[in-house]
């Protein structure tokens, strides 16, 4: 478990891997912090922060100088090994222990348990992705899955755990800039051509923007107005003063949300929607691409309606009448136009408890191996390649005048901004708090709940300290569930290739706040 | 294990305390004070959790031993120690009577007010404790506080001194009047009279040097401290004789001798060895039941006290003949002497190659650990027991699986008796035909009785099967004075009042069930004219209302509804008239009888329905 806090932020799921760890399985888990997740692990590997591809990289080389790697799925399945390899021999444990913090003989001890467990799989979170170099983090994870021939097999693989229970289902139906729905490419003539058949339009051959791409349009003037479903970049994005700013300045803002979020409060309209989990009928899709059934049960209250009532009135009132449909009319339309969906008619999708993409038609059991084809002989489709990534240390600087560095994440009763668990109590709430470690706590001559001001290059806050001894000296934790502008501390440090902020690593300094004006916070 | 802890801290004692018996902290993970640059990147599981927290109970003690109470702060740190959920932990030291999670004095006085002693006066000493020191539990650095059974009914009534600090002291103060009560808990620290406990230790064996003795042999003749004296009396003979006869040769001599258990239960032994040989999971486990806390029952103290090696030894044939690796000796929170010389003997026996590896140059190795109770009477219900040993509430688990398949550890555990145990040594050495000769076909053997209450010579009696109650009696020398008999409590709290016209029914297993009464752990509490038997079916109603683990319905209600029930009838205020609330009782005995989990719940109405109908109370 790499740069994951399941045990507080996908607590379901952890269960699974307590009970699986009581059986007798093996947990590693690395992350700078010793989480609640850590606590359960066989080893914790307390890595630095962003120094996550040097110790991936260091395992790279102990498995292939102890000669530990599949050899024959290397050449059935891969291209690129030989530079890969060559790239990793200079990262020995030695050399990494530096840089990484985590001793040489526990990277060799883990390597190897990696490299001979008859199944293992690595599963992470925004300890990975959220970075200025996510995808090279990822792609450093799959070289080892790749080295070992762990994946595509049962027991094995790599696995992003998602967030959210439809972030799969988003990206799946084309919430990205450039793939239409079925990860069809958008630069794809025939691709195109079959949905603008479908649909009697015209769809633009050129990739649309990410988020922050769309931000800095904002910040250009080239972007003048905002639809906002469903998120809250006010209080979620990185580097908060500037989003707050960008967003003033627009035009026009929609917001359509269940709650009158943040964002929301600066929209212009605010379209109020259905619950999707109990007032609105359609399908989620979740980590494993288990596409699964969701049901109405209840009327939503007030003015509130359903998102797809909500699009096709807007789609009208533009002049585009796509009638009245039903989310399973949607639905059919789906399967007709993306193939991995064909085979998922929503009685086979009750019948199953769901059916796993890709799924191409009503006799087709689903994969449950997403990578099955690389154990395929003849190898089927093209071969995986091993990609070569270096080390870079996060982007915000540590220095003696910001000498501590914050990595943000979650707590188990709270969720994201806190739109959706902000109204319910909880016995282990305590608030927001500038986590540190005895040690700086001590160096700073800060007490336990003692209001400090916690300043970044960017800007500052304020807010009570709590003593965690599972945060070593020098790193520093905030969570942004709550009303304390976290944000306004990160760096909008993006990763280009998949426009992730960099929230895992912003420098930071702690100051006393002398007046006792201020106890109150 | 991600635990949460609250700010409290241990003071330096009780870190000392819990340090002094888990070894010092390797990391600030696992509680040290300080930590090392490197501990900072790296941190490991600790190894075998179960059995890290099997190591809970001899902490808790650890620190009440030396504190007299098991503050937050402590108890933090023990769980951090032993990755243990506090909450958790929490429940675990306030299901023990012993344990105090409020601060407490130092010094305790235990006063017994249980059957045996309430005939002997217990209620009088308590009364004039009360005069002179105030109320139970009150005091800054000494307190008195009232018992059930401390197991040392021969000499009702009895106390139990507990001294908490770096030299923890345990005393047993028998027979204690309220002047010596008062004078323990207030003489300067260091003034016990060590020699107090084991000059009074003869009492208990009237019978020490007749002839014919089989489990009594040695007690009181023997010096229980000496193994040497041990072997030369004939020990350790028994234990070559099994290893050369092999597993299956003991196995067969057992279920030949039809030795059943003598805790109460009346198993098969042989049948119980032959199953958990024949499992297959290991590792397997011998665990000696040692937690006698039956009302009445001293048996396995005197036992432990003056034969321990017999105990060993007996426990080291069941493990080779079930092919156990491990044993557990769980004795009682109460008895501090048995402790020591068990504890003594185990060292002495395992320095001699009679426990450890290559026990008698063979290929068999085998070890015991001891485990203390805490005060819990439902701990002798053997899979409270091994719940007690894991470090958990000593709450009974439903059966099945049974203790031969899934028992300690959830392994295959042979669970025994110490008397159970103790007849093996003979069976070994004579063979189970031999053995059975003595006492009748279906009740083979002799049997250990506990007599107290109002008889002229208290003490345990080693009789053969077969022998009548009155022919106990008269042998415990007849009611003391000139008292007339009124009553026999047979079995304990959890067993059958007698009646005079009763007396001449041969105590034997398939005898007493003749006047559906039981042998039970073979107690047997006389009471003269004089005793007010409402005091006591009180007192037994209070008794399993007390040590009711809750954790099922029938008898945490049961129990509690029973004795506001008898508190009712002995303050003559019945709910409606007196004939409804013996119906009323009887319905309570039979929910309890038909849904408890275990014994305690099912036999928790025996002896005060028993008492209701032979001699027609509440009319």
């Amino acid at each position: 478990m790499w740069g994951s806090n399941a045990r507080e932020t996908h607590p379901i799921f952890f269960h699974r891997v307590l009970k699986a760890v009581h059986r007798g399985a093996q947990l590693y888990v690395v992350d700078p912090r010793r989480t609640g997740s850590a606590q359960w692990a066989r080893t914790w590997l307390g890595v630095n922060v962003g120094s996550d591809i040097a110790l991936a990289n260091a395992m790279a080389n102990v498995i292939i100088s102890e000669r530990l790697e599949n050899r024959s799925f290397i050449d059935h399945a891969t291209t690129g090994f030989e530079a890969f390899s060559k790239s990793v021999a200079r990262c020995t444990p030695e050399y990494v222990e530096n840089i990484s913090g985590v001793p040489a003989d526990v990277i060799r001890s883990v390597a190897r348990a990696y490299a001979t467990a008859p199944r293992a799989v690595i599963c992470w979170t925004l300890g990975i992705t959220e970075h200025h170099n996510a995808v090279d983090n990822v792609l450093a994870l799959i070289n080892l899955a790749l080295l070992t021939g762990h994946v595509g097999r049962y027991g094995s693989g790599v696995n992003p755990l998602r967030g959210q229970n439809n972030v799969q289902g988003g990206g799946d139906m084309g919430a990205i800039p450039d793939r239409l729905p079925g990860f069809q490419s958008l630069g794809d003539a025939s691709s195109r051509e079959k949905f603008e058949q479908a649909w009697d339009a015209t769809i633009p051959a050129e990739r649309g923007w990410r988020l922050n791409e769309m931000f800095e349009a904002m910040e250009r003037g080239d972007m003048r107005a905002l639809y906002v479903i469903g998120e809250n970049p006010v209080v979620s994005e990185a580097d908060r003063n500037r989003a707050e700013h960008v967003l003033a300045g627009l035009d026009h803002i929609v917001v359509q949300d269940l709650s009158l979020t943040q964002t929301a409060q600066i929209a212009h309209v605010v379209l109020p929607a259905a619950a999707g989990w109990c007032e609105s009928d359609g399908t989620v899709t979740n980590s494993e691409r288990r596409v699964q059934r969701v049901r109405k049960i209840i009327e939503p209250p007030g003015e509130a309606r359903d998102d797809l009532k909500i699009v096709c009135d807007l789609a009208r009132l533009m002049g585009h009448d796509w009638g009245n449909p039903s989310a399973q009319e949607v639905w059919t339309e789906v399967r007709r136009l993306s193939p991995m969906h064909a085979g998922m008619s929503y009685e086979r999708l009750e019948e199953n408890d769901g059916l796993r993409w890709p799924c191409y038609d009503e006799n087709h059991p689903g994969e449950q191996f997403l990578h099955g084809r690389l154990w395929e002989k003849p190898l089927r489709g093209a071969p995986a390649p091993f990609h070569v990534v270096e080390y870079e240390p996060p982007v915000d600087e540590l220095t003696a005048e910001y000498p501590l560095l914050l990595t943000t994440g979650r707590r188990l009763d709270s969720f994201n901004s806190g739109v959706q668990s902000g109204e319910y109590t909880s016995p282990l709430r305590r608030g927001e708090t500038i986590d540190l470690s005895p040690e700086d706590a001590k160096r700073y001559q800060v007490s336990d709940g003692e209001p400090v001001r916690v300043a970044s290059r960017r800007g500052s806050v304020e807010l009570p300290v709590r003593i965690d001894e599972t945060l070593r000296p020098g790193l520093a934790f905030m969570t942004f569930h709550f009303d304390v502008e976290t944000n306004v501390l990160t760096i909008e440090a993006n990763d280009p290739k998949s426009g992730t902020a960099e929230f895992k690593a912003s420098a930071i300094r702690i100051e006393k706040i002398a007046s006792p004006a201020h106890a109150g916070i | 294990m991600d635990l949460h802890f609250t700010n409290a801290q241990p003071t330096a004692t009780e870190r000392n305390a819990v340090d002094q018996l888990l070894g010092m902290p390797a990391t600030a993970w696992e509680g040290s004070e300080q930590r090392s640059a490197g501990e900072q990147h790296v941190a490991h599981a600790n190894a075998a959790p179960s059995y890290r927290r099997a190591l809970l109970l001899p902490a808790l003690h650890a620190v009440s031993d030396n504190v007299g109470w098991i503050s937050e702060g402590a108890l933090n740190y023990i769980c951090k120690r032993l990755d243990v959920p506090p909450a958790d932990a929490y429940g675990v030291v306030s299901f023990y009577a012993l344990f105090s999670t409020t601060p407490r004095p130092p010094r305790v006085l235990h006063v017994c007010d249980d059957i045996a002693c309430l005939a002997n006066g217990a209620a009088e000493v308590c009364a004039a404790l009360e005069g002179t020191l105030g109320p139970a539990g009150t005091g800054a650095n000494a307190c008195w506080l009232r018992s059930p059974c401390l197991g040392l009914c021969e000499r009702a009534p009895a106390a139990l001194l507990l001294e908490a600090g770096e030299r923890h002291r345990e005393e047993a103060i028998a027979p204690v009047t309220a002047a010596a009560g008062s004078a323990a808990l207030q003489a300067p620290a260091g003034t016990a009279d060590k020699n107090r406990a084991a000059g009074d230790e003869a009492a208990a064996l009237p019978q020490a040097g007749s002839d014919g003795l089989r489990l009594l042999r040695r007690a009181g003749r023997v010096d229980p401290t000496s193994l040497e004296a041990y072997k030369s009396s004939g020990g350790y003979q028994a234990l070559q004789r099994a290893l050369d006869i092999g597993p299956n040769g003991i196995i067969a001599e057992v279920t030949a001798s039809k030795l059943v258990g003598r805790g109460g239960a009346a198993f098969p032994t042989g049948r119980k060895w032959q199953a958990v040989a024949a499992e297959t999971a290991r590792p397997h486990y011998v665990v000696c039941n040692a937690d006698e806390s039956e009302p009445g029952t001293f048996k396995d103290r005197v036992l432990m006290e003056h034969d321990p090696f017999a105990v060993i030894e007996s426990m080291t044939i069941a493990a080779f003949a079930g092919g156990c690796e491990h044993g557990y000796l769980y004795i009682r929170g109460e008895y501090p002497a048995a402790l020591q010389r068990l504890d003594s003997a185990i060292k002495q026996a395992r320095s001699q190659g009679l426990l450890g590896k290559n026990i008698l140059r063979r290929d068999f190795a085998f070890d015991i650990e001891l485990r203390r109770g805490a005060g819990a009477y439902i701990c002798g219900e053997e899979t409270a027991l091994f719940n007690s040993i894991e470090g958990y509430r000593g709450e009974p688990r439903n059966k099945p699986p049974f203790p031969v398949q899934k028992g300690l550890f959830g392994k295959p555990t042979i669970v025994n008796n110490v008397e159970t145990l103790a007849n093996v040594l003979d069976i070994v050495l004579l063979g189970g035909a031999a053995f059975a000769r003595t006492g009748t076909s279906d009740s083979t053997g002799t049997k250990l009785f506990c007599v107290s209450g109002n008889v002229a010579r208290p003490g345990l009696y080693e009789v053969p099967f077969g022998t009548t109650l009155r022919e106990l009696l008269a042998q415990s020398g007849g009611m003391n004075g000139d008292g007339a008999l009124q009553a026999v409590l047979l079995g304990g709290a959890a067993g059958v009042f007698v009646t005079p016209d009763e007396i001449d029914t041969p105590l034997t297993f398939e005898g007493v069930r003749a006047i559906k009464a039981t042998i039970g752990s073979g107690v047997v509490i006389a009471f003269d004219q004089s005793i007010d038997l409402l005091q006591i079916l009180r007192r037994i109603a209070l008794f399993f209302r007390d040590e009711s683990c809750g954790q099922c319905v029938p008898c945490r209600i049961g129990t509690a509804r029973q004795e506001e029930l008898l508190k009712r009838l002995g303050e003559r205020r019945p709910l409606g008239s007196n004939s409804q609330e013996r119906a009323l009782l009887a319905q309570i005995g039979q929910v309890m009888r038909d849904a408890s989990i275990c014994g305690l719940g099912q036999t928790a109405s025996s002896a005060l329905e028993s008492a209701v109908a032979k001699f027609g109370l509440f009319q």
